[in-house]
């Protein structure tokens, strides 16, 4: 076919849209913003729902990725897309241009800045952590306080930026819960000796295998699940954390003493794809992400014949689903290039 | 704790304050509370700081406690304090600073409904003009008067005669700050550093000398909370709210508690006498209450006002000590003396010391 496609980032959407399209004959450069391609999945330790090593899922997409069809450019920052007739102008930051005869974009998600919820404590109280926090410390193999004790009680809060008016973000995450799930059952494995608190507005464990994960956790891992929203955090003079939540089972209010709690961060739009929404007339939704042709029949297409969206720069996903809106990204993109452009 | 994590937020929340030609609007307790506050406000800012502020003696209630106590309708409200906006316009100011936390709510409370919904001040302006004839424009600027003394907290500091220092350790003063809940809590945007780690008294402590508390229960209610005290049959309620912050503050050991809201200093400093009467606890280091100051209490009390010109005799909870732990010049016998008359009422009704 001997065609130029760009692709948008280099994550888990993109790198699998930039292996299927060489796979297809395409030719294919790949930017990411970062010094090297992976996005989340390189600040991950296991995914759920079979705690799989992230490494693994890393490593085919590399694989697919190491062919001679594919260019990849990383600590590039695409900001904008300009069609000329036929063909894609794509700028970075720095001016520098690039033309292709169609372009996925693949820009993903931010994680919620859980500092925005300040009512929490991040980035003011030591042992308030982020998730993705949590899977450094998995990665590194120890879980450990700020001042390098072992911790006994830890509080996961979900929800933290998602289903929240108050943030602008009524949308839930959907990947949040599986992860909390996840990460408690981690944590009892590292410290089998430590209580778990989940604090939660509703289990939303919708996916293969999510519902028996949720199981486990409970039967195996003794993981306690309260349903309230934490309302607020404080630290006492021994450095613990004082953390208010109300158990809405229970019908009462509870004040816990814990050595650190995990904000469950959801996924945002990232600050990449609204840049580029932004420059290039591309819609985006109420959510922020990505507005698509048509949301059951046109989910990979944009307003914008030859731009092309694949992953979660559309909408919370996960990795399965990522991977398959990205392969049908790369059916769009080949019925574009081989039917005509008009 | 990470206190840049609270400079990130507080730098966040920063607003916009006048820097002269204020009308001032007194509380309608504050008086009675802690007379000496609202005249040592004026003190600061006409004789120290040489700034324009002008009192209207037909200002009255903005009815804020009425509506938060459920007994004054919204519309009735925002009529009141339209007139009242209609004498600042009258006055030829634009820059308003209630003394009052409630009032200071409302007010932004008020300003904002009619942002969003316009036809509703149309609707109030025409109220009050069949009601009095008269107009109002919009203030340029709202700010509580705390938030004009934390303005010029570095201007006070430079003039200060003494420091919230302990003047036998040299150690810093560990101070509670305690703020309003109408202050921020309903708009966060509207206070100087937010609603969850508010700045704008710690941003004082800090600049005077003194080291501000953390403490686990600092964003619980005083106890007033209106309903909880003017409904007598919830006053148990206000006091438990009172001592869980007591009990919360304790094992910082605090030096003394500072306020910006008329009903908080009452209720820390008054029911800090009941809690001793009750139980015999204390709440302060070695046995003592800790005393309770309004935020002009202490910005005299820096600037070396006499302390029974700021009122301090009518406090509960003892203050000497900490007049002493700062090395405060002033006459204990005094105390009482009112136009050269000991009016020593050699009250019972008083925590002391030990």
């Amino acid at each position: 076919m001997n065609k130029h496609v760009v692709v948008i980032g280099g994550g888990v959407a993109g790198m699998e849209a930039a292996g299927q399209l060489m796979l297809s004959g395409c030719r294919v450069s790949l930017f990411e913003k970062d010094e090297k391609p992976g996005g989340h999945l390189n600040e991950w330790f296991k995914l759920f729902p079979d705690r799989r090593k992230s490494s693994e899922v890393k490593e085919y997409l590399d694989n697919i990725t190491s062919g001679e069809g594919i260019k990849i450019i990383t600590g590039k920052t695409i900001e904008k897309i300009v069609q000329n007739k036929n063909q894609f102008h794509v700028s970075d930051k720095d001016g520098s241009e690039y033309t292709a005869d169609a372009v996925v974009v693949a820009t993903g998600f931010d994680l919620f800045k859980s500092a925005r919820k300040e009512e929490y404590g991040y980035g003011i109280y030591d042992n308030v952590i982020s998730s993705a926090d949590l899977e450094g410390m998995f990665r590194k193999g120890s879980i450990s306080l700020a001042d390098g004790r072992i911790p006994e009680t830890i509080g996961i809060v979900h929800c933290v930026g998602s289903r929240d008016e108050k943030v602008g973000n009524l949308y839930c995450s959907k990947l949040c819960c599986a992860t909390a799930v996840k990460q408690a059952i981690e944590i009892r494995e590292h410290l089998p000796s430590a209580k778990v608190f989940c604090f939660y507005m509703d289990m939303r464990m919708g996916g293969a295998l999510y519902e028996e994960l949720y199981r486990e956790s409970q039967e195996k891992y003794c993981i306690n699940y309260i349903r309230g929203k934490v309302s607020e955090v404080s630290e006492n003079i021994t450095n613990k954390l004082v953390v208010k939540v109300e158990d809405t089972l229970a019908g009462r209010p509870l004040k816990m003493e814990l050595d650190m709690l995990v904000l469950m961060a959801g996924m945002e739009m990232s600050e990449g794809g609204m840049k580029i929404a932004a420059a290039s007339g591309l819609p985006t939704g109420e959510n922020r992400f990505f507005s698509t042709a048509d949301h059951h029949f046109g989910s990979n297409k944009s307003n914008i014949k030859g731009i092309f969206y694949a992953g979660t720069c559309t909408m919370p996903m996960n990795i399965t689903e990522t991977i398959s809106h990205a392969r049908a990204a790369v059916m769009d993109v080949i019925e574009y290039l081989k039917e005509g452009k008009e | 704790m990470k206190l840049e994590g609270k400079r990130a937020i507080w730098s966040e929340y920063q607003k916009e304050i006048a820097d002269d030609k204020y009308f001032y609007v007194r509380s309608c307790i504050r008086q009675n509370f802690f007379p000496g506050s609202e005249v040592a406000f004026l003190r600061i800012m006409k004789d120290i700081l040489k700034k324009d502020v002008f009192e209207h003696p037909c200002h009255t209630t903005c009815s804020g406690i009425g509506y938060h106590g459920d007994v004054v309708p919204v519309e009735t409200a925002m009529t009141v304090v339209a007139r009242q906006f209609a004498m600042m316009t009258e006055a030829g100011y634009r820059n308003y600073v209630p003394s009052c936390i409630t009032s200071f709510g409302l007010y932004t409370e008020i300003l904002e409904t009619w942002h969003h919904f316009p036809e509703i001040e149309k609707k109030v302006r025409e109220q009050l003009r069949k009601a009095t004839g008269r107009e109002f424009e919009i203030p340029n600027n709202l700010a509580h008067a705390s938030d004009v003394i934390y303005k010029f907290r570095k201007e006070i500091s430079a003039k200060a005669k003494y420091r919230l220092i302990n003047k036998n350790t040299g150690e810093p003063l560990k101070v509670v700050d305690h703020i309003g809940c109408h202050y921020s809590k309903m708009f966060p945007s509207k206070g100087v550093g937010g609603a969850e780690y508010p700045c704008v008294l710690a941003g004082m402590v800090e600049e005077w000398g003194g080291q501000v508390i953390d403490y686990p229960e600092r964003r619980h209610c005083c106890g007033f909370g209106f309903r909880q005290y003017l409904v007598q049959a919830n006053r148990g309620f206000s006091i438990a709210c009172s001592k869980e912050k007591f009990e919360s503050m304790k094992p910082y050991k605090p030096d003394m508690i500072i306020t910006n809201c008329p009903g908080c200093p009452m209720f820390l400093d008054r029911w800090q006498y009941v809690i001793n009467e009750m139980e015999g606890k204390t709440y302060g280091a070695d046995g003592e209450g800790i005393p309770v100051f309004t935020y002009e209490e202490v910005a005299g009390l820096i600037l070396g006002f006499d302390p029974w010109d700021l009122g301090l005799q009518m406090h509960q909870t003892d203050c000497e000590p900490l007049l002493r732990k700062i090395g405060i010049e002033y006459d204990p016998e005094a105390k009482y003396v009112l136009n050269g008359v000991n009016t020593n009422i050699n009250a019972s009704t008083y925590l002391e010391v030990r």
